[in-house]
């Protein structure tokens, strides 16, 4: 038997005939198989739509709601929410003398009842500044009481006090009482000197809200280049959420409010869990020895109870007059928020340490500060963005809380929890006060804690081997 | 386990020591001292205060006068309230802050295990989903808002009743204790039912309660026996730390109910820089929560065999 010789032409040039070797789809990288798993988790893109809304509520927001939110108006204490509202400049008031009869020589007879007036109706233009009003002539009444009620009368009991009375020669009354732009029904009953009778006239009269130029001028609602004359269309300030008990506008307030508490809720927890990444890695990089003393480190710092802790270095770390207190508190937290990251860090960097990646890069001579910087720092990313977006509610939460008790950010600056401290106090009268702020600090704490728990899922290895 | 015990206790006082000399410095970092208010008169009245507090020895001799002190068991007197002894102050409010704090815990934490359980039993299903929403609620609001809140609902039940049945502020009565525990313990309530629940939830796939269930146990059995006692683990755990969190966490909710707790001292004395008061509720409270997480520690060696041996 020959051995068999093969030649060139036995051999057959091979070609790929399956498409196995094809990427069916394109590679995802870690963070963008995250985002895709992210966008399938509605509540976590909602929220993230909520942080983006509050982030142009505080950024954009006072540049199109440009009220100033240290102004005070007296006049417009605790104010519920508003909605804008047209008004008249109207000429500066003019007393007036009303209507007077000449020949009124008192009631001829007394008798048993009066009729009603007739031809109630008001004189000129109702508005807030006065409401003029007039009737026809009662015979034999010497006098009438005037009424106003906020609602429809049921009867003559229902009226209450009078507003006014008038001797029996004056035919009209005018009405200066603290008028609000709303509905009055006014009534007035003719008397005898002494007694009224149960005869009335009602005129519903809806005064419109008017204004004198000075007092627009005072309030700053125009200016005296604009050239407003009496008769002309205003709007008149408004307060969408209403006013706090100093008249300054709420929703001034809680978008500069926001800026404080957004901003030491952001700031501190990028700033403090930068330590913790730092302090954590080093720890758990190099280990042994220096592991064991670093950590016992934060150990102790964990131990320090927080508030008392957080109370006592913002006051250490000092407020100087017409300083906010920011700064101090943004210290405070960063000196005692680090050591939940940075065990967290270490205990990751431990794990990663020994993966046989690390290894490989060992052994291709990469160096220690390589090795931190291109494979450990990138794989704890994950653990270390949820960590971030857990540890902003729980800032957010600290200010509020610190504020509340009045050791927080010095007035007048505003921040959600100083506004909720104020707000409480007139939490049954206004609850407005109280309310808004307090919505503002749970929907933006439920934001983050919900996209917190999102990213959870959606950077977790173990999750994903899951579907 | 002794030795465990003991070596725990060693660190303990040693994180206790970390802890004085932490807010010694902090305290002595504030510009002023407890005497610049009104008492110091005249410079010769000053030197005599100084005299009488230490104040006039180095800032290092003061610090281990006091550290002496300390080991005696003794914070000295009160800068601020005459003749009162901080040991004093600290013996008839901490008392209150401590049950506040009791009350709200155990009112967290069998809450929470119990709502966690349930939500774990009916799974994306309605009880669950409203259970989950409320805790997402509790997690979210804030302690301040609660209380407030709690006051306001006080009001509306005793004026619908038409006599002050439970109290709107104020400490004596249990009824006084009610809303304040309730309102402190929520947050901690809402993380604790989350927890249980995802525990709960990983259990119910071990191995252990498969062998169970084909054992032949009665759901019921495996439920309390295997898949609750081995959920609770986690939520022990975390027990220690919340001890903390629900302690200090006081503070808010005996200001708006006007509690006579530790905590309105402690801010009190910050705001005049008290120096013994400050160090005297800051150590104590420090020196009790290192206790409480040792002691919790300790009782999860009880609780899961498997960390006895640490």
């Amino acid at each position: 038997m020959s051995l068999f010789q093969p030649e060139l032409s036995d051999f057959e040039r091979a070609t790929v005939q399956s498409d196995i070797e094809q990427i069916s789809r394109p590679s995802l990288s870690y963070w963008q198989d995250a985002w895709v798993r992210l966008k399938k988790n509605t509540r976590a893109l909602v929220s993230l739509g909520i942080i983006i809304l509050l982030a142009i509520f505080t950024l954009i927001g006072p540049l199109v709601w440009r009220v100033d939110p240290a102004l005070q108006d007296l006049n417009q204490v605790s104010q519920a929410p508003s909605w804008p509202k047209p008004a008249i400049v109207v000429e500066p008031y003019e007393s007036w003398d009303g209507i007077r009869l000449d020949d009124y020589a008192g009631p001829e007879n007394y008798p048993d009842t009066l009729p009603a007036p007739e031809n109630f109706r008001t004189v000129g233009e109702a508005t807030t500044q006065r409401v003029r009003l007039t009737w026809d002539q009662v015979p034999d009444a010497d006098g009438y009481n005037i009424y106003r009620n906020n609602r429809l009368p049921q009867d003559f009991n229902d009226l209450g006090l009078p507003l006014g009375s008038t001797y029996g020669d004056e035919l009209s009354y005018e009405d200066r009482l603290s008028l609000e732009a709303r509905e009055y029904y006014y009534a007035v009953v003719p008397t005898d000197g002494i007694d009224e009778f149960e005869n009335y006239t009602l005129l519903q009269v809806s005064p419109k809200l008017a204004l004198t130029l000075d007092e627009a001028l005072a309030r700053n609602l125009v200016d005296v280049q604009d050239n407003v004359r009496p008769g002309d269309e205003i709007t008149i300030e408004f307060h969408p959420l209403g006013t706090d008990y100093l008249g300054r506008d709420m929703l001034a307030r809680l978008m500069e409010g926001a800026r404080v508490s957004l901003f030491i809720g952001i700031v501190a927890p990028l700033l403090y869990v930068m330590v913790g990444i730092m302090y954590g890695g080093f720890a758990g990089y190099f280990g042994g020895r220096l592991d064991a003393v670093l950590m016992r480190f934060a150990d102790f710092v964990v131990a320090l109870p927080f508030l008392l802790f957080m109370i006592l270095f913002k006051i250490a770390f000092g407020i100087g007059p017409g300083e906010s207190g920011i700064f101090p508190m943004l210290i405070a937290l960063v000196l005692l928020g680090w050591p939940a990251t940075a065990r967290l860090v270490r205990g990751q960097v431990l794990q990663i340490r020994e993966q046989g990646y690390i290894e490989a890069a060992r052994l291709l001579g990469a160096k220690d500060h390589y090795l931190i910087m291109r494979h450990i720092i990138p794989n704890t990313m994950g653990v270390i963005l949820v960590t971030l977006t857990f540890a902003v509610p729980a800032a957010i939460f600290t200010e509020a809380f610190l504020s509340f008790i009045g050791m927080g950010v010095a007035p007048p600056t505003p921040s959600w929890g100083s506004m909720c401290n104020e707000g409480v106090k007139t939490m049954l009268s206004h609850p407005h006060e109280l309310i808004f702020p307090a919505l503002f600090i749970s929907v933006t704490v439920l934001a983050f804690n919900l996209l917190g728990d999102g990213l959870t899922e959606a950077l977790d290895s173990r999750m994903r081997s899951r579907d | 386990m002794l030795m465990y015990t003991i070596k725990r206790l060693i660190a303990g006082v040693i994180t206790v020591w970390f802890i004085a000399t932490a807010t010694f410095i902090a305290m002595h970092q504030v510009p002023g001292d407890p005497l610049m208010n009104d008492k110091a008169v005249t410079a010769e009245i000053r030197a005599n205060l100084e005299k009488k507090y230490g104040l006039d020895k180095p800032v290092t001799h003061q610090y281990f006068i006091f550290l002496g002190n300390m080991l005696k068991g003794d914070f000295g007197i009160s800068f601020t309230q005459q003749n009162r002894r901080v040991n004093d102050i600290i013996q008839d409010h901490f008392p209150v802050s401590a049950t506040l704090g009791i009350l709200a815990i155990l009112f967290a934490s069998m809450g929470g295990i119990l709502w966690g359980a349930l939500t774990a039993i009916y799974r994306n299903r309605m009880p669950d989903i409203i259970i989950m929403f409320l805790v997402i609620l509790g997690i979210s609001v804030p302690s301040f808002v609660f209380a407030a809140l709690g006051q306001l609902l006080l009001v509306n039940i005793n004026s619908m009743l038409g006599q002050s049945v439970i109290p709107v502020a104020g400490w004596g009565t249990i009824w006084h204790m009610l809303m304040p525990a309730l309102v402190l313990g929520l947050g901690t309530m809402a993380f604790l039912t989350r927890l249980m629940r995802s525990s709960m939830l990983e259990v119910v796939n071990e191995d252990y309660i498969k062998t169970a269930r084909a054992k032949g146990l009665s759901p019921t059995r495996i439920f309390f026996r295997h898949q609750l006692r081995n959920a609770i683990l986690p939520v022990v755990t975390v027990l220690g730390p919340q001890i903390a969190v629900i302690t200090t966490g006081g503070f808010v909710v005996e200001l708006v109910f006007a509690i006579p707790g530790l905590g309105r001292y402690f801010v009190q004395a910050v705001q005049q820089l008290d120096y013994t008061v400050i160090m005297g509720t800051t150590v104590f409270y420090g020196a009790f929560l290192v206790l409480m997480v040792i002691i919790v520690d300790i009782l999860y060696g009880f609780i899961d065999p498997r960390v006895r041996l640490a």
